[in-house]
């Protein structure tokens, strides 16, 4: 689907579905440097079990127009501009790493417009080493490969993909590699720069469930404590052996948490 | 800067894709010689069906040791996942089915291996697609053969059986200029060799029968995705609605939204496969598993024999030519340098300075070098194109595809190379007294 949000061209995957307004929706948002796509099993789910979906592609990247925004609060004005050029009233937020901050922010400055809040592979603060933020400011191939790097658990750094026939990382590092100059680095400061996490969290008045690798190095589990500590009704699944890359390394664990949840 | 850790290729030649099986312990990755896969419940199978949930259905679509190869393959050419197949014509109709359609086309080396000769030139075109045979040397002629209707550049990264090499880079931009893929063959080189996506290439496909089964005992194919072609990037858009508008077949799914880097494979999997049906049995996965476990080992080995055997050759009066990249006679030895520069491989060809019938005599004299239709087994094997592999070729085809009546092409195996030096030996002995 695409439409226009703050001006910009738009693409949000929505199951090759129309919106109906009879449906709750859900919005998935991605992380930094990544798109709709790492969504493709869960959202396509939902998508076929009475929700609509919107997983979105943010402001400069994927298939929308547009550049980046420059902070996780921005980000979350702009799921909240989403849901008002669709038309959609209310929704469900499900947002991974960068996105899950989006996603909060989103509802603790729009309260009244989301219902369920899912944070998956989240931290507050989200700090980003000077080494990874080096290589993005340069556009460097390395800032690819060391997300990508840092992104698996030990174990799916060899393969083992749910999906037949995928090579996780290597699918993970041709989609960090088709990010616009610039764009990686703009998530990246945008994450560092994010400070407010526990005040939002406290701020939030819809149900919350945390989603979290239980091996996650780029947001370790330990990290969201604080955050969901804050929340008023809050609930924390962690999934064993899995990275910060939870959609891929464990699909259907991730999808049978939100599914009990949304 | 410090750079991130990469798993190196032996290791992952070794692991890429497998791990200890979690029911039984089993270090081997087992053989799941089943044809279909139990559903949790009905709500799971539903999900399975439609794309929801990732698993196994029915081993034509996929199944778990077929699984472990393709992401071996993958990790091992820089790919983003692959699809194992019955064969690597398997593998190239996969590709080229995925791509096109009734109307469309197709520019081609014209040095290419017989059997997809055969397909592009007399099979396809029944089914509407026309391919255009070109000098794989020549960059105008690859851009002159290019037309409004043309989806897809192919070739092999060592020409079947001149060893032309195929200038990757140069190829791979041309073919995005016009925005369209360039599929390369890999068979001969294999990833330790040559890794054409890192050369720009979109698709990789091998004959899984040769170098990375390694043993002669199985027939298979591997189609790689890199993952980086745009197939609705500016220049390709309206090309490829195969992948970019919505397939009935699907629930409407438009498979390069659905992935943004794996549509391709996508589409080739919930199409190719599932209605043409090339899917490779677990046993020869398994089989290819192992062969690929020494892959490095076995080509540095090849490459180092069939160096022996190349300079026995050259320096042989029987000999008329030798067609080796290596060599600096050959036309594209400065190219091989750069693209290939851990050798080039251990299947060549050579002329005999003799008649027809001394060539005959030579294969007839050989005992250690089988005279078969196969290459890229761990025994020496010889053939004689022009009666055997390109047969059906005219006397004119056979001439632009550099194939002389007398060429003897070799395909160098692990024995010890003086064993295989005095077989050729006596062999070249015998055919100067015929």
């Amino acid at each position: 689907m695409r439409t226009v949000v703050a001006g910009h061209d738009t693409y949000a995957y929505t199951g090759s579905r129309a919106v109906d307004p009879g449906l709750p929706t859900v919005v998935f948002v991605h992380g930094a440097g990544n798109d709709h796509s790492v969504w493709a099993l869960q959202s396509r789910y939902f998508a076929y079990h009475g929700f609509n979906v919107l997983a979105v592609d943010l402001p400069g990247h994927g298939r929308s127009g547009g550049t980046p925004l420059s902070s996780v609060e921005a980000i979350g004005d702009w799921i909240g501009a989403l849901l008002g050029a669709t038309g959609i009233a209310k929704a469900a937020l499900v947002g991974h790493s960068m996105g899950s901050l989006a996603a909060l922010e989103c509802a603790a400055r729009h309260r009244d417009r989301v219902t369920k809040l899912a944070l998956v592979g989240t931290a507050a603060p989200m700090p980003v080493s000077e080494l990874l933020l080096d290589a993005a400011r340069r556009n460097d191939h390395v800032a690819c490969e060391l997300i990508t790097g840092w992104s698996y658990s030990a174990g799916k750094q060899i393969g083992g993909s749910q999906v037949p026939g995928l090579w996780l990382t290597g699918n993970a590092l041709r989609l960090l590699e088709r990010n616009r100059p610039g764009t990686l680095y703009a998530d990246l400061v945008a994450c560092n720069e994010y400070g407010t996490g526990d005040a939002s969290a406290a701020k939030v008045r819809c149900p919350v469930l945390a989603i979290l690798g239980a091996r996650d190095l780029m947001a370790p589990a330990k990290s969201a404590r604080a955050l969901i500590a804050a929340v008023a009704d809050a609930k924390v699944v962690t999934i064993p052996d899995c990275g910060h890359a939870l959609m891929a390394e464990e699909p259907d664990a991730v999808l049978d948490a939100l599914r009990a949840f949304l | 800067m410090t750079k991130p850790k990469t798993t190196h290729f032996d290791t992952l030649s070794l692991h890429a894709g497998a791990r200890p099986d979690p029911e039984t312990g089993a270090r081997a990755t087992p053989i799941y010689q089943s044809a279909s896969f139990v559903f949790p419940d009905s709500d799971h199978a539903a999900a399975l069906f439609n794309m929801e949930r990732a698993g196994h259905v029915y081993s034509r679509i996929s199944n778990p040791t077929c699984a472990v190869l393709e992401e071996r393959i993958a990790a091992l050419e820089g790919g983003v996942g692959s699809i194992a197949t019955a064969s690597g014509q398997a593998a190239l109709h996969l590709a080229i089915v995925t791509l096109l359609g009734a109307g469309e086309h197709i520019v081609a080396s014209r040095a290419l291996y017989g059997g997809s000769h055969n397909l592009l030139d007399f099979t396809l075109p029944r089914f509407g697609v026309t391919t255009t045979f070109v000098d794989p040397r020549d960059l105008d002629a690859w851009r002159a053969a290019i037309r409004p209707e043309t989806r897809l550049l192919f070739g092999e990264t060592l020409g079947n059986p001149g060893l032309d090499v195929l200038d990757i880079p140069r190829v791979a931009d041309l073919a995005h200029d016009h925005g369209l893929p360039l599929l390369v063959d890999s068979t001969f080189t294999t990833p330790w060799l040559l890794q054409p996506l890192a050369h720009g290439a979109d698709l990789v496909f091998h004959s899984a029968t040769k170098f990375l089964s390694g043993h002669g005992v199985v027939i298979g194919g591997l189609l790689v995705d890199s993952g980086q072609f745009g197939w609705d990037g500016p220049k390709a858009r309206g090309k490829f609605p195969t992948l970019t508008e919505p397939y009935a077949g699907f629930h409407n799914m438009v498979f390069s939204e659905e992935s943004t880097t794996a549509g391709f494979l996508l589409r080739a999997r919930r199409e190719g496969i599932r209605d043409f049906g090339a899917c490779m049995a677990p046993f020869t996965a398994f089989q290819i598993l192992q062969g690929i476990e020494t892959l490095p080992l076995r080509m540095a080995r090849h490459v180092e024999n069939a160096r022996r055997v190349v300079a026995f050759l050259a320096a042989h009066p029987m000999v008329e030519s030798v067609g080796y990249p290596e060599l600096p006679d050959h036309p594209d030895h400065a190219l091989a340098s750069k693209l290939l520069p851990k050798g080039c491989g251990a299947v060549f060809s050579f002329n005999l300075n003799g008649s027809r019938t001394q060539g005959r005599t030579f294969v007839e004299a050989l005992k250690l070098f089988s005279h078969l239709a196969n290459v890229g087994d761990a025994k020496s094997l010889v053939i004689h194109p022009a009666s055997t592999t390109h047969f059906r070729m005219t006397a004119e085809d056979l001439s632009r595809a550099g194939i002389t009546e007398g060429m003897i092409r070799l395909s160098v195996g692990l024995e010890n190379p003086d064993d295989l030096i005095e077989d050729l030996s006596r062999a070249l002995h015998a055919a100067g007294k015929a």
